[in-house]
């Protein structure tokens, strides 16, 4: 019956494998998803037909397996069925910090259990474990409270917390090492456990939210790496290869993400550290802007020829993607050209904005990546830029500011530039944009769905 | 010793199976491997059999719902987020 469960575990790790392979690309990703979820779902199988023909599982445990099983479960399907599609992000950060929680009291288990007697190698996988997995729970719960806006999406900085950081880290590691020798006992694994919490929310609050989607991805592969240690306390090899498996590749998609951003994963780490030391340097705060009515706006977009349409996150959050397919489909039957120029980490996450558009039937062809678009920007009469703050923000070729290196798309070369924007409200990293100031740009205040809808409405009128 | 050689060649199959993906499949991507490490639960299950006392239980009650979670999650999630390229893949290139 063993190697029988080795083979399924051995087979699920097959299919992990392969699954993420086949996401590599678009056409075959659905059956890579599909693939490893048939992995998991036999390796789950397999252990519970083993638990049951072993006999030893009392009334109390299948009791506490079923409804801890049925309430996680239910939770995760209605959150994932229910959550928006411009919230997935957080939902993901949500889930990526129950793993690590779970990974986490794995190993609080088995050493409660065990205590002081665990072998020295088990033990320190343990205590790593205990250690990374509750830095990510903790972490990936403020990393989606800060994209929900529950908690300030800006970094949070103050006096000497960069000596906070160090001083939780030094704790959690020292109290984890004397776990590890055997003579701490409960408190010492009380006081690791605690300590890595605070890491994890020391780590992440001075970051700011335009770099959120590199720490959440950050977050996943070390999940994936405190899953592998849970692994090796309880010697289970499908969780090491499937832990492992996440934290490598993991790794590798988080230093992706980081290349699309033009950012280095130490300063997205580390350079967030430093942020809020110094006060941002000056951003020109003209508050003087030019703003238009839905039929200036109009007049502007139905004689241009080439239009490219910058969507944001506003456009995302006020699920506006239906809205403005609309408007493109009317100035394309007016022979206008019209393309979308989206931005990586537009929506929040990369390709996040890719599955919205999607979603609307936008036609794929008609999506740009930045670095095709930006040059198109110089040749396009009107930029209409919706819900879009941070990525488009010229300060960003600038240093010394909290969008400081971070590629932007060049909006502003553009001839003419229409933003859709609910009010003068900062984005996420908190700053002034200059754009808006610009004498050729013309702010149209609106929520991104009415405000869209009566632009259509007033392009309408205009060609009768 | 097992258990490193068979994480350190994990890691490097992990290195390895992630190529050149276009930023429009990162969040996907991103999805599935959070739902890849919801394994977990496999060992809470694991564990929570060996409980004997009510700490015991309570731990392994919500390492249990919170690996269920992440699971189920993550899963439904990636296949919501991956439906919606079905619908493009119909649209001429």
């Amino acid at each position: 019956m063993d190697t029988v469960l080795r083979l399924v575990y051995l087979g699920a790790a097959a299919c992990f494998v392969i699954g993420l392979h086949l996401m590599n690309r678009p056409p075959t990703a659905r059956r890579g998803s599909t693939i490893s979820a048939a992995g998991m779902a036999a390796a789950v199988a397999a252990t519970v037909v083993v638990l049951v023909r072993s006999g030893t599982v009392t009334g109390t445990g299948w009791a506490v397996l079923a409804a801890g099983v049925s309430v996680g479960g239910t939770a995760g399907w209605y959150l994932a069925r229910t959550v928006a599609m411009t919230a997935v992000p957080q939902a993901v950060s949500l889930f990526n910090a129950a793993g690590g929680g779970a990974a986490a009291l794995v190993a609080v288990h088995d050493l409660l259990r065990v205590g002081d007697a665990m072998a020295v190698g088990p033990a320190a996988a343990g205590a790593l474990d205990v250690v990374i997995g509750a830095v990510t729970f903790s972490g990936s719960l403020i990393a989606a409270g800060k994209l929900q806006g529950v908690v300030a999406s800006r970094p949070v900085v103050f006096p000497g917390s960069r000596l906070v950081n160090a001083l939780l880290a030094a704790v959690a590691v020292g109290a984890g090492a004397v776990l590890v020798t055997g003579n701490g006992g409960t408190v010492a694994l009380v006081v690791t456990a605690l300590a890595a919490l605070g890491f994890g929310v020391s780590m992440v609050m001075p970051i700011g939210g335009a770099d959120m989607p590199v720490v959440i991805s950050l977050l996943n592969a070390l999940t994936g790496t405190a899953v592998a240690m849970a692994g090796i306390v309880i010697g289970n090899t499908v969780l090491i290869i499937a832990g492992a498996l996440v934290g490598a590749s993991g790794g590798i998609l988080t230093k992706l993400m980081a290349d699309a951003m033009n950012r280095s994963l130490w300063s997205v780490v580390a350079g967030g550290f430093g942020t809020g030391d110094e006060p941002p340097a000056a951003v020109a705060a003209d508050a003087r802007v030019r703003a238009v009515s839905a039929d200036d706006a109009a007049i502007q977009l139905a004689y241009a020829s080439r239009v490219i349409i910058v969507p944001g996150y506003g456009l995302a959050a006020a699920q506006a993607q239906h809205e403005v397919r609309e408007l493109a489909d009317l100035l394309e039957s007016r022979g206008v050209d019209v393309c979308y120029a989206i931005h990586p980490v537009a929506g929040r996450l990369p390709g996040h904005m890719n599955v919205l558009l999607a979603e609307a039937n936008v036609p794929y062809h008609e999506l740009k990546e930045m670095d095709e678009v930006n040059p198109e920007f110089a040749r396009a009469d009107v930029a209409l830029v919706i819900g879009a703050n941070d990525v488009i923000n010229p300060a960003a070729r600038r240093p010394g500011n909290p969008v400081s290196g971070m590629p932007i798309l060049d909006v502003d070369h553009a001839h003419s530039v229409i933003v859709i924007k609910r009010s003068m409200g900062h984005g996420y990293a908190g700053i002034d944009n200059e754009l808006y100031s610009d004498p050729k740009t013309g702010m149209y205040f609106a929520d991104a769905k009415r405000g869209l809808a009566e632009l259509a409405a007033a392009v309408k009128v205009l060609v009768g | 010793m097992t258990d490193i050689t068979i994480f350190v060649l994990g890691l490097l199959v992990g290195y390895e199976v992630i190529s050149k993906v276009p930023a429009t499949l990162h969040t996907p991507l991103m999805s599935a491997a959070n739902a890849i490490h919801g394994i977990v639960l496999v060992g809470a299950a694991l564990i929570v059999v060996t409980a004997d006392t009510p700490v015991g239980y309570v731990v392994g009650f919500v390492a249990i719902a919170l690996a269920a979670m992440n699971v189920v999650g993550g899963y439904a999630v990636t296949q919501r987020m991956l439906a919606m390229f079905r619908d493009r893949a119909r649209e001429p290139r």
